[in-house]
This record gives structure tokens, sequence and C-alpha cells, in this order.
């Protein structure tokens, strides 16, 4: 599996980091060197294996549906680049 | 000096009022001010902050109501969010970012008394094994080779805990562990460092980087410390759903229990081609330590372990692109303006993330996208759970296990860059540990023949720090490391 230039594209489209022309080379190399090393796992037999979803053995605790936070926007809009009010501005999304 | 007291004789010290908070503190502010500018270990130094916790320590002191850790001065990695204090992990897209609130860890440590000095450089992200991928400048070891000035790394990606501490301008550290980056710069600096279970340390207020292997803990300049440290910093938290709901041991206890009728087994497949005779050597030597010790060294297989890296180098990545996510530009952190929303967001992150952080990015985002999902994600996990029955089978048959903690010493700042897999050849001993949750502790045991630091890492079964503990000081009695780095505060 090796990712062409269209594909280096597509997934800093979808990762929505700019990646100017020039750096898709470079990129494309790193990512296939990359890509090409984790292929050993190709190797390994996982069949019938159930796969390990998280860190910890334990089941996740539930908690009571209630709210127990809340009533801070000033807290929550504090490190806001931009702000309007309590909402966060964006460039126009709609015309 | 009172930089050069361990944690516990500083905790003694104070109690029997030999010096006061502030004078320790103070103590550590002007080596920090002395020291810091060679290694930039610290990003962010909080004196005034600082001064004001010693003060209240000391009246504590006075009143006889103060917590175990009562001004003892610590470097907070630049991970953990401090309320009102600058957090930026690292990045240049954290860079504004100031903290409404304190991470569980941190807040743990300041309910016990703890001082807070500042904030310690680190990869960004956390992303790293050499502390050079950080936005604010890489750390400098305090350690050199023997008649060779070059500037090495501290590891990565705890580098700044873990220079600090080494280079005593700092008492103890908070330092976090996704793929070995609380033992690997533990053992490059010459210091101990252990990565808890997997649930042990609270992750709230953590800044996220792969949920599922992120485990915070200490780095100290002994195992006895550490153990302190990781008394305060553990313990169930409610607002991490995978925090572990059980009592935390009297770890620095354990340390003294020794070692005698432990099992310790030995995992064939870390003895790796290519490792280094003189690591191969110190390996040896603890095993012989502990054997003389009167534990019982076994040989053990642990079949999965050269899949660890590469199933690391899926899970990492997919879980980061997943949590970083949130770095667009709109709610907090950096942002780089665009003619609308899309190119905001992609000029944010473009702008914001160093190059190492986006490749893991794109890596996440790939096998994550549609039609890829299975062949890599989905197969990555199985692997983890095969990586984890291993050490779950051999754990039925032995206490702990002791490898080396690194397949090399600390290597000069710009060296192993040309690739990245190079770079994340460093973990493949810690990996293991993060993929299966289980604890991991770096021990100082000896010298390089260029004067450097080797470590040796004890694994132990999942919240079985105690077991790891005494081992750990077992060796650490044995080795009886006393070397120190040229950069240190009073040298």
């Amino acid at each position: 599996m090796s990712l062409d230039p269209a594909t280096v594209r597509r997934i800093a489209k979808l990762a929505r980091i700019r990646v100017d022309e020039a750096q898709v080379e470079a990129l494309r190399t790193d990512l296939n060197s990359i890509l090409g090393w984790i292929e050993q796992l190709n190797e390994v037999d996982v069949t019938g294996v159930e796969p390990l979803t998280g860190g910890t053995q334990m089941a996740l605790r539930l908690r009571e549906d209630v709210v127990n936070d809340g009533g801070i926007a000033d807290a929550v809009l504090g490190n806001a680049p931009d702000r309007n009010g309590e909402y966060f501005a964006v460039p126009k999304v709609v015309e | 000096m009172l930089t050069d007291l361990t944690l516990a004789e500083a905790r003694d010290g104070l109690r029997a009022r030999k010096f006061s908070a502030v004078e320790l503190t103070d103590a550590y502010l002007a080596a920090i001010e002395a020291v810091n500018p060679k290694l930039n270990a610290y990003v962010l130094v909080t004196g005034d902050g600082a001064r004001a916790q010693a003060l209240a320590a000391d009246a504590a002191l006075a009143r006889g109501d103060a917590g175990p850790l009562a001004g003892i001065p610590l470097a907070i990695k630049d991970l953990f969010c401090t309320e009102g204090v600058r957090t930026t992990a690292g990045s240049r897209i954290l860079e504004p970012f100031i903290p409404p609130y304190e991470s569980t860890v941190t807040a743990n440590l300041l309910r016990d008394g703890a001082i807070f000095l500042g904030k310690a450089n680190m990869d960004e992200f956390a992303m790293g094994s050499s502390n050079m991928t950080s936005a604010f400048g890489p750390v400098t070891s305090p350690w050199t080779r023997r008649g060779d000035n070059r500037a090495l790394v501290p590891g990565g990606s705890s580098g700044g805990s873990a220079a600090a501490v080494s280079a005593r301008i700092a008492l103890g550290a908070t330092a976090t562990d996704t793929g070995g980056s609380i033992r690997q710069p533990a053992s490059f600096c010459g210091i101990t460092g252990i990565k808890p279970t997997y649930g042990r340390c609270s992750r709230w207020g953590v800044v996220a980087f792969a949920s599922s292997l992120d485990q915070a803990g200490p780095v100290a300049r002994n195992v006895e410390d550490a153990a302190i440290l990781l008394g305060s910093m553990s313990g169930f938290d409610p607002k991490d759903s995978t925090s572990a709901d059980l009592p935390v041991p009297d770890f620095a206890a354990a340390c003294r229990r020794g070692v005698k009728g432990l099992r310790i087994g030995v995992p064939r497949e870390y003895r790796s081609e290519g490792m280094p005779a003189e690591i191969e050597a110190l390996w040896q030597q603890g095993l012989g330590w502990l054997r003389e010790a009167g534990a019982e060294i076994v040989d053990v297989s642990l079949p999965h372990t050269k899949y660890g890296l590469a199933t690391y180098y899926i899970v990492a990545p997919a879980e980061a692109s997943s949590n970083l996510a949130r770095y667009d530009g709109v709610r907090f952190g950096a942002r780089t303006s665009g003619e609308d929303l899309a190119s905001l967001y992609e000029n944010t992150r473009a702008e914001g993330f160093g190059a190492e952080v986006k490749r893991r990015v794109m890596i996440g985002t790939y096998v994550l996208s549609a039609g890829y999902y299975d062949a890599y994600y989905l197969k990555a996990q199985k692997v983890r759970a095969l990586i984890l029955k291993d050490f779950t089978d051999v754990f039925r048959n032995v206490d702990a296990l002791v490898t080396p903690t690194a397949p090399s010493a600390a290597f000069a700042q710009g060296e192993k860059m040309d690739d990245p897999i190079t770079m994340y050849l460093n973990d493949i001993f810690t990996v293991p540990a993060n993929m299966s949750g289980i604890p991991g502790l770096s021990v100082p045991a000896g010298l390089d023949a260029q004067g450097l630091p080797l470590g040796l890492q004890v694994l132990g079964r999942p919240f079985d720090e105690e077991t790891v503990f005494a081992v750990g000081a077992a060796l650490e009695r044995a080795a009886g490391f006393t070397a120190l780095p040229g950069i240190r505060a009073g040298a």
C-alpha cells in the first residue's frame, strides 16, 4: 500500500490541515515509510481475537443523568480567539 | 545545599523546622535562574505563585496541619492544565491558552501542600522521544558524554520534567507516558520515573494525546521519592470514566519490602539484535543483583513484543487525530484567519501544529478513514489484545519483569532525525506497557562507557505498583547509582 499525491491531499483535507503543494512530496515519503513499516502486522494471525478497545479491562461507569456543571459562560468563553456576547464568533458560514 | 536533598529528606527537614518552605523554594528559584537558561527545561517559571504557596506551607507546618507534600517544590509538565497558568502542551496552537480549571493530578498535589515552580517543556502534544518537537525549543540534557560537550537530548516527551529533576532545579516533577514518555527520559537523565497502571492517575485536565494509552506519573531523584509523589497523584476521580475506583496503597512502604522469594521474569524477545553490549551487560548485572537479594530469575516469552511499536503507531495516531480535532481556532487556542470557516480551520492547524504532530494526525486520519479502518485500526486493536494476553500469561508465573528501559543511552540533539521510524524505535521496550496498561518503572542502574546513565525497567501486574517499587528499590540499593550530571544546581 503506497499513497499517491492525490491521497495525501485528501488526507490533509480530512484532517483539516492546509498542505501546500510543495510539501506534498515530503509528506508522501514520510507517511509511506510509516505505513510500510506498519505493514508488518499483516504477518500476525488474529483469527478469532476480540479487539482490545481501551486501556482498562474494567467496565466503564455510568453516572446519574443530572446537570452537574454549567452556568459558567465566561469561563468557557474566556479563551475564545473571537467572541460575540455569549457566543463563539467565526467567519460568516451562510451567504 | 538545600537543592541536594531528596524529597523525603526535604520533607523531614521541613517538619523538623530545620529550614522553611520559603527558604527551600527560594533555593530552587535561584537554581532555576542560574541553570534553566542552559537547559530550557522550564517554559514558564511561576516564582510569585511558588512563594505564595511556600508561605502557606510554612503556615500549615507551624499550625501542625500540613499535608504530606507541604513545602515540596515541583515542576509540572506543561500537559497538565493549571488554573490561571498558561498550559501549552509544547504547541504553538495552545500558546495563548490559560485554563480556567486545575487538572485532578495537580489538584491532588496542591491539596497535599506541594509548591509549583513552573511548567516543564515537552515534545509537542507529548509526541516525541527527544524533546526536539517542542514549539518552545528543545531541552538540553544536563548530561554530556565524557570529553565531548555536544548537547544531548534528555529524552521525551517528558524531557523538561526529567532534565529539571536531574539538574536539581526541581525536587520532583509530574510527567505523562503514552509510549514511554516517563521512562525513557528518566533513563536518559539518570533518575527514576514510573508510569503507573492505566486508571491509577486521573486523566482529567491532562491535555489528551491517545486516551487509551495516556497515563500520568512522577519523575523523581530516587525510587522512594517517586513512590511518595505517586501516592499523592493517584486516586479515584469521577471526572475520568477510566479512573480506577481502588484504594491507593502505601507505595513508599512497598519500597522497603525487599524481593526475597519474588519470581522475576526475563522476556527473551527483549534481547533485540543490535542491542549495545553494555546494555545487555547491565541487564545481566541487574538480574544478578536481584538473585543475590533472594529473587528467582525466570526466562519468559512475550511472543508479540516485536509488534508492539507498529501497533502503537496505528492506535496512538488514530486516537490523536480524534483528540486533536478540537484545535480548530474557534473555542480556545491560537487562530489563523481564513476567508471562510474551512480555511480558518486549515490555516489554524497548518500554522499551529509542528511537523511531527501533523504527520501523526494525518496517519491517524488515514487509518480511520472509510475503507481502511478494518485493515489498520481494527487489526491493531486485535494485536493489542494479543500483547495484553502475553503479559497476562506470564504474570501467572512471575511477579515482575525486568528489562532495559531503552535500546540506547541519550543521543545528541539532531541525531535520529533523518526519518520518523528511527526516532520511534526508542520506545521499543516501553510501548508494550502502554498497550497493555500495566505499570512500568525506570531506575538508573549504571553508566555507559561514555559516562551516560542507563536505566532498567521493571514491569508489574495491573495495579501492583507495590511489587514494581519493591523490585525497583532493590535494584537501586544494589546499583548505588550516585553519578551526577555536569550541569546542575550548585555545580
